[in-house]
């Protein structure tokens, strides 16, 4: 086998010959972390030992780890609350720049208009938008999902107009050739053929969606865990605030592995799939 | 295939083409894309056009097929000026352009839909095509898991569901392997002799162009334009060993030499 198509099969996950060679390969960037990871904290730990560190400098990952396992109902309901709230403002901006997305392709009018406007808008900082949403929406729910859907949106109607543009023009022709209305072009061309960039911006958008749940808490918080972390910094209880940091972590990447388990599900003929499925 | 009568009307030309022109619109000077074509198509007739790279063929193509509007000139089927893609016709272009997201089946249905047809009346027309095709078992599949041949056949079968009067087929076998080119030729010479569809087949390859049609419009370019039209009679049905006969050797000289004089190709 030629150096190239090592490089090649591993890049793509190819498995043809010797499977338990493959699995271990496959694995390697799974391996990878647990082993950075695990020396890490073993070198915090350490560290945290050796030279005494007070813990409301830096608490020991076992104290942060057994403030969590101590206090399982309290961290689950804080994470719950941050769940819904990113979730339901992931879901907003889903459906918004999807929708959004269709309507800048369809029209040159709002391509012109709200796209450009989109675009000039990106660069500003949204979480600098969350004060102002409090004044607007109280001090509830509301303004929290706002945020998180208002920066998670951006990714996701600039993935999917892109994807939406990306066609090939055979494809438009056939469908034109059949006297295929509108509606169908974008419905049966288009839209599947951007799938797999709305699941793109969809992924960035729902990690955009947790920062703007944690901004709305910090803000105007009674719960969640970017509260929690608030409120530990007022009482100099790191710990506390190491806990709830560490759980956001979890969060989030599981809620990565949902989009991307729900992209291959729903694209399992998209090129990126194929090694997985064999040909 | 479904029966179709072989003589569709009385009228030789079913498509007309007049005096079509193209230009495009390049910053400067316009380009121009065809000149001065003019070209009857009988009806069940099998039109070959061939000709170098950018000699309009594909342009000509998706302006019968109401794609593309002419810049002067007309193009009428069945004395009907076409400005928009006319009924009862289907296309089939170089890259089989199935939808990945498709399965083998619901790609050939395809056209049903965009038609706003019912998919139920078409779904075993789907799968006889296929059938006759050699994809039998492969209904459920995606594009993906099929070889560039059995992908083109897929884009053939979708063309066909609907049962098309005009077939328009723009270089449908130019990406595909010698041997599998042969195959999907000598297929879709007998489609033809069965059905007596009008079909107008866009290719480089000389020996396709004879092989299959009953004409070969020899284009040429810059501009695009034709340089002669051959009528080939041999008869049908042609099986693939008509290629060695003396005859077919003729046609492909002659046209090799038109292209030739026309400094595209060197003679032998």
């Amino acid at each position: 086998m030629s150096s190239t198509s090592v490089i090649s099969s591993r890049r793509w996950g190819l498995s043809k010959q010797n499977e338990p060679m493959n699995y271990w390969r496959k694995t390697e960037q799974t391996r990878t972390i647990i082993v950075v990871l695990a020396v890490l904290v073993v070198v915090w730990e350490m560290s945290v030992r050796i030279f005494g560190i007070r813990s409301f400098l830096l608490p020991a990952p076992t104290i942060v780890l057994s403030d969590i396992i101590g206090n399982p109902i309290f961290f689950g309901k804080q994470s719950l609350y941050t769940l819904y709230v990113t979730s339901v403002g992931f879901l907003i901006a889903l459906v918004g720049g999807v929708l959004a997305a269709i309507a800048i392709v369809s029209s040159s009018f709002i391509d012109r208009t709200f796209y450009t406007l989109l675009v000039a808008t990106n660069s500003i900082p949204k979480v600098a938008l969350a004060p102002l949403f409090v004044i607007w929406l109280g001090t509830g729910g509301a303004p929290k999902i706002a945020i998180a859907a208002i920066i998670a949106i951006f990714p996701i109607v600039i993935n999917t107009t892109v994807g939406l543009r990306a066609i090939d023009n055979d494809m438009i022709d056939l469908a034109r050739s059949a006297r295929a209305p509108r509606r169908d072009i974008m419905l049966k061309v288009r839209f599947p053929n951007a799938l797999p960039s709305v699941f793109a911006g969809a992924k960035i958008g729902i990690s955009f969606a947790l920062i703007g749940a944690i901004v709305g808490e910090f803000v105007a918080g009674e719960q969640g865990l970017g509260y929690v972390i608030l409120t530990s910094q007022a009482t100099f209880n790191s710990t506390r605030a190491f806990a709830a940091i560490l759980v956001l972590g979890v969060l989030g990447t599981i809620m990565f592995f949902i989009i991307e388990a729900i992209e291959r599900w729903m694209l399992p003929w998209h090129v990126s799939q194929r090694s997985q499925k064999g040909r | 295939m479904e029966s179709e009568s072989v003589i569709r009307s009385s009228d030789p030309a079913y498509i007309s083409i007049h005096g079509v022109e193209k230009t495009y619109a390049a910053d400067g000077s316009p380009i121009s894309a065809l000149k001065g074509i003019d070209l009857d198509i009988a009806a069940g007739e099998f039109v070959s056009i061939v000709g170098p790279s950018g000699c309009g063929k594909s342009t000509l193509l998706k302006c019968v097929a109401g794609l593309q509007a002419v810049s002067s000139g007309s193009i009428s089927i069945r004395s009907k000026q076409v400005q928009t893609p006319p009924d009862n016709m289907a296309i089939v272009f170089q890259r089989d352009v199935l939808f990945d997201w498709r399965t083998v089946l619901d790609n050939v249905l395809v056209l049903v839909e965009f038609r706003g047809l019912r998919r139920q009346d078409y779904e075993q027309r789907a799968l006889r095509l296929l059938k006759d095709y050699g994809l039998d078992g492969y209904a459920h599949r995606f594009p993906w898991e099929l070889s560039g041949g059995m992908r083109q056949r897929v884009a053939i079968c979708r063309a066909l569901i609907v049962d098309p009067d005009l077939l328009l087929m723009d270089e449908p076998f130019g990406a595909l392997d010698a041997m599998t080119r042969d195959d999907l030729n000598a297929e879709l010479e007998r489609l033809w002799y069965e059905t007596r569809k009008t079909i107008i087949f866009i290719t480089h390859g000389i020996d396709e162009a004879v092989y299959l049609g009953d004409r070969v419009v020899v284009m040429a370019r810059n501009p695009g334009r034709i340089a002669e039209i051959v009528p080939i009679n041999i008869p049908r049905p042609r099986p693939l060993s008509i290629r060695q006969t003396e005859e077919f050797g003729k046609y492909v000289q002659h046209i090799r030499h038109l292209f030739a004089s026309m400094g595209l190709v060197k003679a032998e």
